[in-house]
């Protein structure tokens, strides 16, 4: 079987080469005899994800089959590894997870190359530079990184194991979203260097491209939350977001994808920012590339240093190729890009969403500045140096406070200018509101617990706290009194109660308030996180009946327990909480040792209220007095972060929903007399 | 009854309410152990923050968090050179982030000048355009023929579409 996945990957290089070569033929010589052969080069890459699905299913088959003749099943799997994980190992290392991102972007081809009726020179172009992208992919398949690779010498009894960290239900979902929102981009990336390639006519490309990004950021933008979720309950450090290099690779495209979603609503309503909109889809692509690169290389350190190795030139060469051609392309048509409109005034959606694309550009060059200063720093000062979570902290905070501000803004100014006496009928009374909740925040005591008694005097760390709740408020009630105002016409109109007029009146333009149900999951993210500075923890070591108080809560060791499995043996605590003598919960941190890999893993127990979590982690025990390690801690608002997490998606996926057919003005009798006068009568 | 709010009462308002945000209460005192054990990370090679650092056994974490509470116990007030200290003994790489001299100061510089290029640069273009589309002459109304009837109610529709 092997050998069989080995030889369908060089089918699926081979077809996607053909693919390639032969559609760019076919689209350069526009003679009708050529149009076979491109249509045989759409076929050729349609079927090169037959090809590459097949060699997928004979990994994992080799998983379910223990068969510890591949290399890379012996390396990432072992007898005892339950079934879900098996699926996973397809994923869990360098070599698998090239194949899975291969079958992804063929997937992604499949689905193009079969829709290619909606335009099919449009579609040609898109094809044959997915095809590119593809045969690079199957290059380091085939030459760099071979998942079908043979053991040496002696077949395995048993293999290595999974890597622990990996072992936790999440890891199921968490790569195959990322990966999809990664490896989606390169659809609106082969979209839109086809569009200018060709100097597309009008502006059907950018609809098309924009449903693409929309889908692709939904899945990264959930592959993120489970990362960071993950993060929360596997890593049991207490936190969900370490500004890991690897969570920072996948940050950067999501803030240029961001980005591109906003302004190409200028390119649709006004005809703006077309050179704007074509190189952040440009960017957004070569950040996927890099962000891989960056993961892959081991040019930086990481804690996912699980899926290290030398194809980092290879992915250094692609990139240089992908901004050679971007570039290229770019100088031979940029007339095509001309601008139509120009902006008009300060005060208007259009700068709104140039500042906002601003902004979200600065994060992201901040964020990557930051995560290749040590790089630098060894070129210039000759040591590295550590840019860790601290310096991410103090420099991105400003921004994403700023940014949190054009999200409360920026959606309900007019198109090309908004007057003073627009700006008071929408923002007043919620600019009002969101100051009362900041003055209540600071006027209470501290004792009610976080939120309430935030002091920004003394900690910045609180200020900006203080500052994310009231700019995540005013979102909230602008949003909240948009869809009032809406619903309130609509409902004089119809006769509808409100309720129902609201969600008309969503269903009439689900991009636009699909988008505004985003921005609230994103205002609920701040919230979320804006209880960092109040984070608590503390740590004993507990044997019977000892006691950890912590914030309200007090918690007791009763007993500890021991599990075994076959994949783990397992150290549990059985901790009793009580608040005020009253008994809250009982929570069972664990620490277990996996037989294969013989590394340890914390599996915190988390009791979880919208006030925030009380997360609790068996971290070990004492190697001289051989006593259980207990740490607690308490995060304020944590949950408020998952809550927004799906309402984004909710507000993503309620932007994909189909328009409702827009309801026709019945005309006064009046007016229609005048409709009806005799033809030519006013001509 | 309606509420004015002219530029001045804005602004009046907004400075008392900025005024009160600071002059309001006092936060509790941090621990100096974990402020600064949250400066520093863990050497074992985790990459993380020393204070939060978890590794069963981890032969490092333990160690420096015991050293950084001696160095507190035995009364070092000065915050820097605690710190100076850990580098001495461990290297530049204990710190979690850039000190604010040498070469290291540009990691810190680097946002505020990105800052006020972006947000410059935007104000600039903007400033350009509308004085562009100021001095650009007035289109004659007159004479409008159905197909740019059309052209324009189309723009209408895009305009006010979202």
């Amino acid at each position: 079987m092997p050998q069989i996945g080995s030889f369908l990957l060089l089918l699926a290089l081979a077809l996607s080469g053909y693919s390639f070569v032969f559609g760019l033929v076919a689209l350069i010589r526009r003679d009708p005899a050529f149009v076979l052969i491109g249509e045989t080069a759409r076929r050729a890459g349609v079927a090169s994800f037959v090809a590459v699905l097949f060699a997928a299913a004979i990994l994992v088959h080799a998983a379910f089959t223990n068969d510890f003749s591949v290399a890379y099943i012996y390396q990432h799997s072992n007898r005892d590894l339950p079934a879900a994980y098996k699926f996973a190992t397809l994923w869990s290392g360098q070599e698998g997870s090239l194949l899975f991102w291969s079958l992804l972007l063929s997937g992604y081809g499949f689905v193009l190359r079969l829709r290619h009726r909606t335009d099919e020179r449009l579609f040609a172009h898109a094809s044959v530079i997915m095809a590119g992208v593809q045969v690079f992919f199957f290059l380091l398949l085939n030459f760099a990184a071979r998942p079908f690779s043979m053991t040496q010498g002696q077949i395995p009894l048993d293999g290595a194991g999974l890597n622990p960290l990996l072992q936790y239900p999440e890891m199921v979902i968490h790569p195959p979203m990322l990966y999809l929102g990664y490896v989606g981009f390169t659809v609106p990336f082969a979209f839109a260097l086809g569009a200018l390639i060709m100097k597309y006519p009008g502006d059907k490309w950018i609809h098309i491209t924009r449903h693409w990004t929309m889908i692709t950021w939904g899945f990264l933008s959930c592959g993120i939350a489970l990362g960071a979720h993950w993060a929360y309950y596997v890593l049991g450090w207490g936190g969900y977001w370490g500004w890991d290099p690897v969570e920072i690779a996948s940050l950067l495209p999501w803030l240029t994808g961001t980005a591109f979603l906003h302004s190409v609503m200028m390119q649709e309503k006004r005809g703006m920012l077309k050179t704007w909109n074509m190189w952040l889809i440009f960017i957004t692509f070569g950040l996927c590339i890099f962000g891989t690169f960056l993961t892959r290389s081991g040019v930086v350190s990481s804690v996912h240093a699980f899926a290290q190795s030398s194809i980092g030139n290879w992915f250094i060469g692609f990139l240089a190729v992908i901004a050679a051609t971007c570039v290229f392309f770019y100088l031979y048509n940029h007339s095509y890009l001309r601008t139509e409109h120009r902006l008009e005034s300060l005060v208007s959606r259009e700068s709104s969403f140039l500042f906002n694309n601003v902004l979200f550009l600065l994060i992201c060059l901040v964020a990557l500045s930051g995560t290749l200063f040590p790089i630098f720093s060894e070129w210039i000062q000759g040591h590295k140096v550590t840019v860790g979570p601290p310096y991410f902290n103090s420099v991105t905070v400003p921004f994403a406070l700023l940014l949190l501000l054009l999200t409360a803004v920026g959606p309900l100014l007019a198109w090309r200018k908004t007057s003073l006496e627009s700006l008071k009928r929408n923002f007043l009374w919620s600019t009002i509101g969101a100051l009362l909740i900041g003055i209540i925040l600071i006027a209470t005591p501290a004792s009610w617990g976080p939120p309430f008694g935030l002091r920004p005097r003394d900690d910045l760390g609180y200020f900006y706290s203080l500052l994310a709740a009231i700019l995540a408020a005013l979102v909230i009630l602008t949003v909240f009194a948009e869809f009032l105002r809406g619903g309130r016409v609509i409902s004089r109109h119809t006769g509808n109660n409100l309720l129902t007029s609201i969600l008309q009146l969503g269903h009439r333009n689900t991009r636009r308030y699909g988008g505004y149900v985003v921005h609230i999951g994103v205002a609920l993210v701040f919230i979320g996180v804006l209880g960092t500075p109040m984070n608590r923890s503390a740590e004993k070591e507990m044997g019977y009946g000892d006691t950890i108080q912590i914030g309200p809560y007090l918690l007791t060791s009763r007993s500890y327990t021991q599990e075994e499995t076959p994949n783990y043996t397992g150290d549990k605590a059985i901790i009793d909480v009580t608040k005020d003598g009253e008994p809250v919960t009982t929570l069972y941190p664990e620490n277990r040792m996996f037989t294969a890999t013989q590394q340890p893993q914390h599996v915190p127990s988390v009791h979880s209220l919208l006030r925030g979590d009380l997360y609790v982690v068996f971290e070990g025990k004492n190697p001289e007095t051989g006593r259980p390690i207990i740490k607690a801690h308490l995060n304020p608002l944590v949950p408020w972060l998952w809550l927004g997490v799906l309402v984004m998606l909710l507000g993503t996926v309620l932007a994909l929903f189909p328009n409702a057919p827009p309801i026709r003005a019945v005309a006064p009798s009046t007016v229609r007399a005048v409709v009806h006068a005799p033809a030519g009568a006013g001509d | 009854m309606r509420l004015r709010f002219s530029r001045a009462n804005f602004l009046r308002m907004s400075a008392v309410l900025v005024l009160g945000v600071f002059l309001l209460g006092a936060s509790d005192d941090s621990s100096r152990l974990d402020r600064l054990g949250h400066r520093m990370m863990c050497v074992c090679g985790c990459s993380q923050i020393l204070m939060e650092c978890n590794h069963v056994g981890c032969t490092y974490s333990e160690t420096m968090r015991q050293e950084l509470s001696s160095a507190i116990d035995a009364g070092k007030s000065d915050d820097d050179a605690i710190l100076a200290g850990f580098v001495e003994k461990y290297g530049t790489t204990v710190l979690a982030a850039p000190t604010h001299s040498g070469f290291d100061r540009v990691a810190w510089f680097m946002p505020l000048v990105l800052l006020i290029v972006g947000v410059g640069g935007c104000v600039w273009i903007v400033h350009v355009w509308h004085r562009r589309h100021a001095t650009a002459p007035a289109a004659a109304p007159a004479g409008l023929g159905a197909d740019e009837l059309n052209r324009f109610r189309d723009q209408a529709r895009k305009e006010t579409d979202l």
